[in-house]
Order: structure tokens, then C-alpha cells, then sequence
């Protein structure tokens, strides 16, 4: 018997005691401390990346120890998820401790006060009245009515205690304000990807790390279309629809498979005059099988809320632009060009004189709008529309290229622009190619062909040698032909390195003495060859060139002694030219599924009305305790409130003078 | 200066707050509907239902601050008056601001918060140095200071307001979508909650202390403005545009202020706190006593903690709306936790551990800079979804 009992209280003693340091406030604070620090983590360590990135960033030794740490997915880490769970327990257990008492609190009005604990009270005052005790009675009911305090009478006999108290529901806000955190704690739980961890760990799924259409997505990477909560994302080209989204995990995704398809109609987006972007929207329709289609327009901040699913507009991109192409041959001694169609985002091979390479189109972009040049009157400028390309040779080294379909006018001269870099770190290094009279590039192209041609560069030459030693009759006929054979190598220099080659040349074969005037004997023969077939190319296209040339076609031809310096160091053996293009975008967008979000929300609702009851209203009471007496009749006044003493004071000094008043006035 | 001078005050008044309105509150309510009357009338076509509610909660908002706190009254109005004079000034080319000498010397939203800027550190100084010379008059002074730099720094806000709409309708935005702004959104609440503070316990004593924060704040805002470029008009992104942004920043900065002003009690308290070290510390210390200041700094610290909550919660709506989920513990958004835990254990130590003095005003010190990471070092060292303020 008695060792029954005994072990029972134990037992119960052990339960309280657990109670007890679940519900104190030592863990509770200790709980709102941890998770504080705990979150910084997943704020300063950028969550989620790439794995690869982590590695190249903290090497493979802290890689690893931060991976079983949980430290790239710190929110969704076993011990993270441990310590919320730790907090909502304290808190509850806090709320089954506290709220009984609390709300027995609201209720009563303590009517068996003793005499003396009121005397002990910080707030407490004394009167000795010459009425009696009904009457003071009546004023004190009036003084709280009208300082909106609720009021208990009881009648001891020899005593009677008139207990009054306001701000009662500043005890529902304590109650208010914790439901909130275990309810939003609760909802928060039911919509983050704790489900999808448990599943990951018993193995009935894979995070997928490659990058593969999602039709090869192996099964074990695929969610079951009931999966209640979620939150993917997805980009649809124009014209065509989905009915999956991707799950970004850690450092793969997983498959969502929607009950519907989303068919994008139509993507729209509007710029501010400086490009940057002021809205974009999406036309969506969506379908079910045996059901109505749903038509919606969806836009940033106006997400569709479709059968619990809410469907996000968060990015845009192209979606495979149709590009008409016509790729120049450079470095040939003829004019090849050649045209073909494919689209953004395509691979293609191609043979090229410095071997295979595959050409990547990575963008098109329709706007380029760049700050327009001083005095221009305009603050902007659009350089029209562009595509970048990435030309990989056999090696797997990649050149990245961006050129823009239209002549750009710099200074009352249309050029086209061709970006290029080695590395995506780098800024692009511009080729300016004059485009001629007609705004196209055949002039250029056929110049540069031109220099090319050894058999027209050597008649050039020679040409040239006879003129300059027509006078001087030599005796040696064959200087001619060495000087015209330098004159042949200086071209082809120049054709392979710019000035800078022929420079070069010089450095190694004279003399220091010499080089200057060598130097500048050299550069104005092959100024003279270039002129000369400059002229060949005016005269290919009809103009008479016997009277000089205009002032035009002399900028254009200094243009393009430039760009051929520049193109020297081009690096591609074409240059790709955009003739049309047929635009097509397409929009990104996030689908989410979440139903604890009423959960949450109403969390909300109960913390905010908790939190303003709480710190706005005052628990207050004040009690009267009366006797009647030879001397007259003794009144006690005292009084608590459950928070800010000060406040209460001066409460309990207005309220004593309020007294005072009435009673003297009565 | 003392407290029981507020005693007698508030004995007296024992009446409800409805018998406590004088003529003058009535009329103060009937210009402030009358004025949301004429912009509704004018401007519904405009707006959303959520924009109708807004301005409905605006009108109850002001309503009752200013019956709350009769000095709101007066500036209201006045800056109301002179955002309008501006905007009058303006007409419908942004062109005058350089040409129209009131525009191009005060009231234009540049030239007023530079006034702004400059008066918050004249006040910050003549506060400190009343409370070295004991001089009351000087103290007024300061006072009067920082009713000016508050007055300049809303009419700046407001005409930039108007602004941004001359520089093309597509443009125009509240002003509280980008460090700069915010940076001047934050000196005026902070300022405005102290001044309230200041009223409440007839004490000036604490100004420099408050205004310090702000005058940092001034301190920003000039070498964001001169080091970079930063005081331009910037359209919004799609992220932005959004009826959220009008509710969310405001009720941010209030919890910001309301932490600032804490936490520059809570410095004052040590101030004080160390001169009783010493003997007679105590009595010739020119600062209120230890009670009044705890207490200050436990109710800013109260209503900040209250609308911070407010501001998160919105906060988590508005990304829901946009980013489409309530909560992606991108680092703002986990800051602003940081900062609400951060508080909330404040107010348990405070509450139901029942700590007081110099631990909590240590606490509230440092609370300060933790606050103020969430709200700069952010921008500055951590990247996420929120797109204002890259620093
Ligand atoms: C996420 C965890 C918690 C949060 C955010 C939280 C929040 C709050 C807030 C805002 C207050 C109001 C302070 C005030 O009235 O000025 C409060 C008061 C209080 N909290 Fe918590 N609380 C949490 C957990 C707990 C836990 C676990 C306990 C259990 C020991 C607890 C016990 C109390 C008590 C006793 C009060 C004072 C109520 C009163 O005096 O009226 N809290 N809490």
C-alpha cells in the first residue's frame, strides 16, 4: 500500500518536474536566444547553392563538416527543426501552466482580503469618516463606475469589501499573444518541407542533381500529384504549357507533377524609358481534363489562386527566340557568307578552319537601352536588340560573344557592335565594324577579303614599287621584286597581328639605330597598300574614285583599319550576323501550395490582438474595505496592477483624490 | 521637470477620454475627414479597395493621434500647408524647382531635407548644451529645433511624393521605397516619438541622447546623398508596386524609432547609473531619475516590439502576395525575426523575471545595434529577395 502510494508520487512529482523546466521562463528565453542565433547562420552562409560552389568556396574538409551540420539548409537541419519543436512544447506547456490561473484571475474579485496585507500593499490609503458606511459606500460605487471599474460587493459582518478591478482582458492577451507563437509554429510546420526530409531519409525519394529534361527524370525524383504542400517553380515559353514544377533542394530538384496543365498565351512586359523593368504579366489558361478551361492574367504582387494552388508571376526569359543568322566568313580571300535559322538556348557544330567548335546561343534581348551621350537632349538611348553566343572549340575553352543586330551611330557613324570575353568575369571587349552607305556590313567584309588576296596584294605591291622607283632607273630589276615581296609580308602582318605585328617585326630584325625610320617607312608603304585597295573595293561597287574619295568613305575607311587592328584578336573564325528574328518569351512562374497557410495567418491575427491587449491594457484592482466604528467609519483603500507600478500610482493618486472629493462633497 | 508636477496635471483629469475633447479635437477630426473626403472624391478612381482602406485607416490614424497628442494637431497642419504651398509652387513642371525661389531655397523636397538634416544636428547640439548649462530656455530652444527639422523633414517626404509623379505618372510613388527615403522616414518617427516622450514626462533632459541616433541617421543620409548620387527618383520595380509597401515600411520604422529611442534611454540610464556611483551623483545629475527612465524604456520599447510585430506579420502577407510564400527566411525577413526575439526575451526578463536597470538598459544598448544590422547590414553584407537599398 504504502509503497504504492509512494511510488506514485513519485511518478507524478517526476511529470511536475519535467512540467516545471518545460514551462519555465529560463527555457523559454534560452529557447528565444537560440533560435535567434541559430538563424543568423542561414543568413550569413548563403543557403541552398550549388554544392560545387560551397567546395570551390571552403574546401572539401569544411564542406563536409558544414554538409552534416545542416549548414547549407539550416532552417530545414534536424537540430534546427528540434530546437522550434523545443520552443513550441515550452510555450504550450507555459500556456496549460499560466492560463487557468490567469483566467480564474479575470473572474475573481479576491472578496476575503484580510485587513492587514491591504495595509501591506505599496498602494494603499486610509480615511476616518464621519459617515456612514452605506453612504461611502454609494460615493465609491460612483467614483468607479465612472473610472469604468467593474465592482463586487461582500458583507463580512463586521466589514464589508468592495473589490473593483478593470483590464481584465490583458490576461487574454498573455493567452492570445503564446497560442499565437505554438499556432504559427504549428501552420509554419505544415507547409515547410519537413514532410519531404522524412521521405528523403526513409529513402522513398532522390534529390536529382543533373541537369535533364523532365521526362528523364528518373521515378524516385518525382512527388505524388497529392502532395499537399509545396513550393516550385517553373518557366513556360509562349505558346506552350506545363504541368510540373521544380522543387529546388540542397543542391538538386525534385519533380512536382500539377492535377492541371498551364498553358502560357501570351507574356507582356512594359520598361520605364530606362529600361529597367515597370511590369510583366502573363495570359494563363488552364486546363483539366473533362473540365471548363480557367483563363487568368496573372502580374507580379497578382498571383491566381487556383483550387488552393497559387500560381506566381516571378521571372521572365527567352524562350527560345527564333534567330535568322548569316554567319560572315573572316580570314578568307573571298566574300563567303552564310545563312541559316535556329533559335535561342540550340547547340550547333560547326567545321570551322581552326577545327570543329559548337556554337551555343545563350540570349536574345529585344531592349538595350544604355545612357544616351552628353548633349543629346535625351537621357537615354536604345541600341536595339542583341543575342550572345558561346563558341566552344574541341578543348571545351569558350569565347563568349554578343553582337547587335543594328548599326549603332556613335558620332553621326553607324557601327556594328560585337562584344567579346574569354570569361563571363570579364566586361566585353567591343569589335566597331563601319557599316557602309547601304547600313550593311559588305563593304567591310569585302575589304577585309580583299586583304587576304595575295595575288591582288602582290600586283598592288608591285604596282606601287614601280611607281615609287619609275624615275630612279635601277640596274638591279630584282630590288623590285624584294621590296614588293616586303611590301607582300608587311600586308600579311598586318592582315594576321594589326600595326602592332609590323612593330614587332622591326623590334626583331633592325637595328635600334634604325628602327624608327624603318618603322615609319614601313607603316606609310602599307597605308599606301591599304588605300590602294580600299580604292579596289570602291571601285567593286561603282564609285569613281579618279577624283579622290569623300569625306565619308575616307571615315570609313580609317574605321575600318581599326576594325581590322581589332579583329586580329576576334577569335572567331565568322562573324555572325542577325538579320531577323522572331521573338518569343517566356514567363517564370512559382506554384505554391500551402495549406497551413490559414493556420499561420490566423496565428497572426491572435498575436497582434494579444501583443496590443497585452502592453495597452491594464490589469488593475483596487479594493475597499469598510467598518463601521465608534470613531467614525474607517475606509481602506488599496490597490495592484499587474504591470507598470508607475502608471498604477498615479492612477492610485487620481483615484484617491476623486475620493476625497466626492466624499467631502457628500 | 518633476513627476509630480504630471501627477497633480493628471489627478485633476479624471474624466473619460470622450469628456476630455475640447472643441478644438472636434474640429481637428472634422478637418481631417473633410480632407480624406476631398481626396477620396478626387482620387477614387485611382485607387484600389486596399488604397480606399488605407486612407480610411490614415484619416481614424490621424484622428486619434492628434486627440491623443494635441501638438500633432498643430503639425499636421502645418506641414500640410506648406506641402501644399510647395505643390501649388510646382504646378505641373518640376522645372520650377530651379527657377521659383521658395521651391529652390526650402520647400522643394531636396532643399527641405537638407533643412531637415541641418536643424536635427543644430537641435541635437543645443539639447546638450541646455543640459550642461541647466538652462530651461535652451532646452526650449532645442525643442522648437526639433519641431522645425521634423515639420521640414515630412514636408520634404510629402513633396517628394508629389515628385515623383511630375517626373512622369508611371514614376510616382510614396517615398518609402529605398534607403534614402527611409533614412528620412526613420529620423522623423524617431524624432516624433521622442517629442511625444518629451511631452509625456515634461523632460528634456533626454534629447541630446535621442537625437544622437538621428543625427547618425542625418549623417547618412548626407553622404548617401553627396558620396552617392543617391537622392535621385527612381521608378519602382514590378516587387514594389504594391499597396503592401504603404503599410509595411511605416509600421517597420515606427518599431525602428520606438528601439532607437529605448536604447538611447537605455544609454542615458547608464549615464545616469554611474554618476550615483559617485556621492552626490544622485542630486546633481542633470538627468531624470532612474524610475522615469526605465519606464520610458520599457514602454518604447513595448510599442516598438508591438509594431514591429505588426510590420513582420504584414511583411509576411505582402510575401506572399509577391514572392509566393509568407515566409523564405531570406535574410531580411530573418533578421526582422532576430530583432522581434531579440525584444520579446527583452520583455520576458522585464516582465516575468521582473529584471530591471542597468542589465536591460545594456540589453536595450546593444538590442539597438542588432536592430540596426536588420536594417542596414542587411542591405549592405547579406544578399536576398528584397529589392530596395543595395548599398
Ligand atoms: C516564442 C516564444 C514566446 C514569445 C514570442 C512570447 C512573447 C511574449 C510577449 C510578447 C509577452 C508580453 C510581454 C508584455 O506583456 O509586455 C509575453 C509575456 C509573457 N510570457 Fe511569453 N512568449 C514566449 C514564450 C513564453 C514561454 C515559453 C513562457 C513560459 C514560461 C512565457 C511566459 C510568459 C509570461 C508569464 C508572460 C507575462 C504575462 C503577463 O505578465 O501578463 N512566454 N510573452
Amino acid at each position: 500500500m504504502s509503497t504504492v502510494s509512494n511510488s506514485q508520487s513519485r511518478a507524478v512529482s517526476r511529470s511536475s518536474v519535467l512540467l516545471e523546466f518545460l514551462g519555465s521562463m529560463n527555457l523559454a528565453i534560452t529557447l528565444l536566444v537560440t533560435v535567434a542565433v541559430a538563424s543568423i547562420i542561414g543568413t550569413v552562409l548563403k543557403q541552398n547553392e550549388a554544392y560545387q560552389n560551397y567546395i570551390v568556396k571552403f574546401g572539401p574538409f569544411w564542406f563536409e563538416t558544414f554538409k552534416s551540420l545542416g549548414l547549407f539548409d539550416v532552417y530545414s537541419a534536424g537540430w534546427f527543426l528540434v530546437i522550434l519543436t523545443f520552443l513550441v512544447i515550452s510555450t504550450s506547456v507555459c500556456i496549460y501552466r499560466n492560463a487557468p490561473q490567469m483566467l480564474r484571475d479575470m473572474r475573481s474579485y479576491r472578496l476575503n482580503v484580510q485587513e492587514q496585507s491591504l495595509r501591506a500593499f505599496h498602494a494603499s490609503h486610509s480615511w476616518t469618516l464621519a459617515l456612514p458606511g452605506a453612504e461611502i459606500e454609494r460615493h465609491i460605487t460612483a467614483v468607479m463606475r465612472s473610472n469604468g471599474y467593474r465592482m463586487r460587493r461582500k458583507d463580512h459582518g463586521d466589514h464589508q469589501v468592495i473589490a473593483a478591478m478593470n483590464g481584465t482582458f490583458n490576461r487574454l492577451g498573455y493567452i492570445f499573444t503564446h497560442t499565437a507563437i505554438v499556432t504559427i509554429c504549428i501552420g509554419g510546420l505544415l507547409d515547410g518541407n519537413l514532410p519531404l526530409k522524412l521521405k528523403e531519409m526513409s529513402g522513398q525519394i532522390k534529390i536529382e542533381s543533373r541537369d535533364l529534361p523532365a521526362s528523364q527524370v528518373p521515378r524516385e525524383s518525382w512527388l505524388s500529384v497529392q502532395n499537399p504542400s509545396f513550393r516550385g517553380s517553373v518557366t513556360v515559353p509562349e505558346g506552350s504549357s506545363a504541368n510540373i514544377v521544380f522543387l529546388q533542394l540542397r543542391d538538386g530538384y525534385l519533380v512536382q507533377p500539377l492535377p492541371f496543365t498551364i498553358e502560357l498565351k501570351d507574356f507582356r512586359i512594359e520598361h520605364y524609358e530606362s529600361g529597367m523593368p515597370k511590369s510583366f504579366e502573363s495570359d494563363l489558361v488552364i486546363r483539366e481534363p473533362d473540365q471548363e478551361p480557367v483563363t487568368a492574367t496573372i502580374a507580379v504582387n497578382h498571383p491566381l489562386i487556383y483550387k488552393g494552388y497559387a500560381i506566381y508571376q516571378s521571372s521572365f526569359n527567352d524562350g527560345g527566340t527564333h534567330l535568322n543568322l548569316s554567319a560572315w566568313g573572316l580570314g578568307r580571300a573571298k566574300v563567303e557568307q552564310e545563312d541559316f535559322k535556329s533559335s535561342v538556348f540550340e547547340k550547333l557544330r560547326v567545321d570551322t578552319a581552326q577545327g570543329p567548335m559548337t556554337l551555343e546561343l545563350n540570349d536574345f534581348r529585344l531592349f538595350n537601352i544604355n545612357p544616351a551621350d552628353e548633349g543629346s537632349g535625351k537621357r537615354f538611348r536604345n541600341f536595339g536588340p542583341n543575342f550572345t553566343f558561346k563558341l566552344r572549340n574541341a578543348a571545351g575553352e569558350a569565347r563568349e560573344f554578343e553582337n547587335y543586330m543594328l548599326p549603332v551611330e556613335f558620332d553621326g557613324r553607324g557601327y556594328f557592335l560585337s562584344g567579346m570575353r574569354d570569361s563571363v568575369a570579364e566586361p566585353f571587349f567591343y569589335l566597331h565594324i563601319p557599316a557602309d552607305p547601304k547600313g550593311s556590313l559588305s563593304r567591310f567584309m569585302r575589304f577585309n577579303a580583299l586583304l587576304q588576296d595575295t595575288d591582288r596584294v602582290a600586283q598592288i605591291a608591285q604596282e606601287t614599287t614601280r611607281q615609287t622607283f619609275a624615275e630612279a632607273q635601277l640596274e638591279k630589276p630584282e630590288l623590285l621584286k624584294e621590296v614588293a615581296a616586303t611590301m607582300q609580308r608587311l600586308v600579311t602582318l598586318f592582315a594576321h597581328g594589326g600595326f602592332d605585328a609590323v612593330a614587332e617585326q622591326v623590334e626583331k630584325s633592325v637595328p635600334e639605330a634604325k628602327r624608327r625610320e624603318v618603322l615609319d617607312a614601313y607603316i606609310k608603304v602599307l597605308r599606301n597598300i591599304l588605300t590602294a585597295l580600299y580604292f579596289d573595293v570602291l571601285t567593286t561597287e561603282g564609285v569613281d574614285v579618279s577624283a579622290g574619295v569623300t569625306e565619308a568613305d575616307s571615315q570609313f575607311y580609317d574605321d575600318s583599319i581599326n576594325a581590322l587592328t581589332v579583329l586580329t584578336k576576334y577569335g572567331s573564325p565568322f562573324f555572325l550576323e542577325l538579320k531577323t528574328f522572331e521573338h518569343v518569351q517566356a514567363s517564370g512562374l512559382q506554384i505554391a501550395r500551402a495549406p497551413g497557410k490559414l493556420v499561420v495567418y490566423s496565428g497572426f491575427a491572435l498575436l497582434i490582438a494579444g501583443i496590443f491587449v497585452m502592453f495597452y491594457i491594464q490589469h488593475r484592482r483596487l479594493w475597499f474595505w469598510v467598518r463601521e466604528g465608534a470613531a467614525g467609519t474607517e475606509l481602506l483603500f488599496a490597490g495592484t496592477g499587474n504591470r507598470e507600478q508607475r502608471d498604477f500610482r498615479l492612477e492610485f493618486d487620481r483615484l484617491i483624490r476623486a475620493l476625497d472629493q466626492q466624499l467631502r462633497s457628500g | 521637470m518633476s513627476v509630480t508636477q504630471q501627477n497633480i496635471l493628471e489627478q485633476f483629469d479624471d474624466r473619460s477620454l470622450w469628456q476630455r475633447l475640447i472643441w478644438r479635437d472636434w474640429l481637428w477630426a472634422l478637418l481631417v475627414l473633410s480632407g480624406s473626403g476631398y481626396v477620396y472624391a478626387h482620387y477614387v478612381e485611382f485607387m484600389d479597395i486596399y488604397e480606399i482602406g488605407i486612407l480610411g485607416g490614415t484619416t481614424l490614424g490621424l484622428i486619434s493621434v492628434g486627440w491623443a497628442w494635441r501638438p500633432a494637431q498643430a503639425l499636421s497642419l502645418i506641414v500640410t500647408l506648406l506641402s501644399l504651398g510647395s505643390i501649388a509652387l510646382y504646378g505641373d513642371s518640376l522645372a520650377a524647382a530651379d527657377s521659383n525661389f521658395f521651391l529652390k531655397y526650402l520647400i522643394s523636397s531636396q532643399s527641405a531635407i537638407m533643412w531637415m538634416s541641418a536643424l536635427y544636428v543644430l537641435a541635437t547640439a543645443t539639447y546638450f548644451l541646455a543640459l550642461f548649462m541647466r538652462s530651461e530656455f535652451t532646452a526650449k530652444v532645442a525643442s522648437a529645433l526639433t519641431w522645425s527639422a521634423t515639420t521640414m523633414g515630412l514636408v520634404g517626404l510629402m513633396v517628394r511624393w508629389r515628385e515623383s509623379y511630375l517626373i512622369s505618372p508611371d514614376v510616382g510613388h510614396i517615398p518609402v521605397s529605398n534607403l534614402y527615403e527611409v533614412f528620412i522616414l526613420f529620423s522623423i518617427i524617431t524624432a516624433l516619438l521622442y517629442l511625444f516622450y518629451e511631452g509625456r514626462y515634461r523632460t528634456r533632459a533626454l534629447g541630446g541622447f535621442v537625437l544622437l541616433v538621428i543625427s547618425a541617421a542625418v549623417g547618412f543620409l548626407l553622404w548617401y546623398t553627396f558620396g552617392r548620387e543617391a537622392q535621385h527618383i527612381a521608378p519602382l520595380v514590378p516587387a514594389l508596386q504594391s499597396y503592401w509597401m504603404k503599410i509595411h515600411v511605416p509600421a517597420n520604422f515606427i518599431g525602428y524609432g520606438a528601439f532607437s529611442v529605448a536604447a538611447m534611454v537605455g544609454f542615458a540610464y547608464l549615464f545616469r547609473h554611474h554618476q550615483e556611483q559617485r556621492p552626490g551623483g544622485a542630486v546633481n545629475s542633470r538627468l531624470p531619475e532612474l524610475e522615469l527612465l526605465d519606464d520610458v524604456m520599457y514602454k518604447s520599447i513595448a510599442l516598438g516590439f508591438a509594431f514591429f510585430t505588426l510590420a513582420t506579420i504584414l511583411g509576411a502577407l505582402w510575401a506572399a502576395e509577391a514572392w509566393g510564400g509568407y515566409w523564405s527566411w531570406d535574410p531580411k525577413e530573418t533578421w526582422a525575426l532576430i530583432v522581434w526575439l531579440n525584444y520579446a526575451a527583452w520583455l520576458h526578463m522585464r516582465l516575468t523575471k521582473g529584471w530591471r536597470g542597468t542589465p536591460m538598459a545594456w540589453w536595450a544598448v546593444i538590442g539597438l545595434f542588432v536592430t540596426i544590422f536588420a536594417f542596414l547590414g542587411v542591405n549592405m553584407f547579406l544578399s536576398g529577395l528584397h529589392s530596395y537599398g543595395e548599398l
